[in-house]
């Protein structure tokens, strides 16, 4: 079972280690001291916001941004919890507890398919969490020690996390308009989510500058979102999906 | 920032991330009707965080000064978009952006 486990876990330990060793030099090229990246990696374990806490890290003590900013980054988990709903409530404690810690990205794309029959829930979705938590603190301790060690000039590499969320948004982009060609997501739902957070963000960095325009971005971001759901058509089509489910 | 301040972002990120992966267990966990409002942010929060995340990323280009204070970001980061529409290789986009930004930067 772990060798099928490693197995499947193999994309995840090629990214996690690669992504995680640059965390790890971002961290330490920031001037930030190495158990900042163990620490983060082993507790917060979630990729995106461990990038975007390291600005924050740097600067004075944000408590309430670096909350609300983990909270916005991390809504998506909400989806994923959602989807694994039934499953993991069938395992037992612990091994529940920790399977719902770890549902990273990734790891939620492969505890997506089933595990094979006879094997145990618990025991399969705990090793391939497990695994790629492993994977993760490890490429992020490579990642520490490498920027000790290596004497080359390796200013620019933070430039890593830029390209990371210039990657996602375009993955989003292309997959969000691969389902509104497909006519399952409208024009409208299309747009919206990715223009609201590039206007909302501009628009705060523009009037109030690089020093607190995270929370006011933040703030317009939920509203625009609460108006939306108001007056939108998402419900509609919601009902509409259910119905025909 | 501290070493104590550090330590507690830290436990606030770590706090704040496991409240978004236990809420839907801890909530709905009975079988309620999980709320429109919460589905609906999952649908469509992880575009408008990730934009965000962009721009914050280049907050600090200054597009009044010389080539060289903006030029490096936006081509790299353009280097790792077509990339990534074209390859779909999330490790190759980031590598190649970032390998452009850091030969940029140096000329």
């Amino acid at each position: 079972m772990y060798k099928k486990a490693f197995i499947k876990t193999i994309p995840v330990l090629t990214g996690y280690v690669f992504l995680g060793t640059a965390y790890g030099i971002s961290i330490k090229t920031a001037g930030l001291p190495w158990w900042a990246a163990v620490f983060s990696s082993i507790f917060i374990f979630a990729g995106s916001l461990q990038f975007a806490l390291i600005p924050i890290m740097c600067a004075s003590f944000a408590p309430l941004t670096s909350f609300l900013m983990s909270l916005i980054i991390n809504a998506r988990h909400l989806f994923y919890g959602i989807t694994m709903l039934k499953r993991y409530l069938k395992l037992r404690h612990p091994w529940r507890d920790y399977a719902i810690f770890a549902l990273t990205d990734e790891t939620f794309s492969l505890v997506l398919e089933e595990p094979e029959k006879g094997l145990s829930p618990e025991k399969w979705y705990t090793t391939l969490s497990g695994m790629d938590h492993f994977y993760w603190v490890l490429g992020s301790l490579i990642g520490t020690i490498a920027g000790e060690l290596i004497t080359l000039d390796l200013t620019g590499i933070d430039f890593s996390m830029t390209a990371l969320f210039t990657v996602i948004v375009s993955e989003q982009t292309s997959d969000a308009y691969r389902l509104h060609r497909a006519g399952k997501m409208s024009r409208q739902q299309f747009f919206f989510p990715t223009l609201l957070g590039f206007g909302a963000t501009l628009l705060s960095l523009l009037t109030l500058g690089t020093g607190r325009f995270l929370l006011a971005a933040m703030a317009i971001i939920t509203c625009g979102f609460y108006l939306d759901y108001r007056g939108s058509s998402w419900r509609d089509r919601q009902k509409e999906k259910e119905v025909s489910a | 920032m501290s070493r104590n301040q550090l330590l507690i972002t830290i436990v606030i990120a770590a706090f704040a991330t496991g409240l978004c992966r236990f809420l839907p267990f801890l909530l709905f966990g009975t079988g309620k009707k999980i709320p429109g409002f919460f589905r609906y942010l999952g649908d469509m929060l992880p575009r408008a965080a990730m934009a965000m995340l962009l721009v914050y990323c280049l907050k600090d280009l200054s597009f009044a000064g010389p080539l060289s204070a903006w030029a490096p970001a936006l081509l790299g980061a353009a280097v790792s978009a077509l990339l990534h529409l074209w390859k779909r290789n999330m490790l190759l986009s980031i590598l190649a952006g970032t390998c452009v930004y850091m030969l940029l930067i140096r000329l």
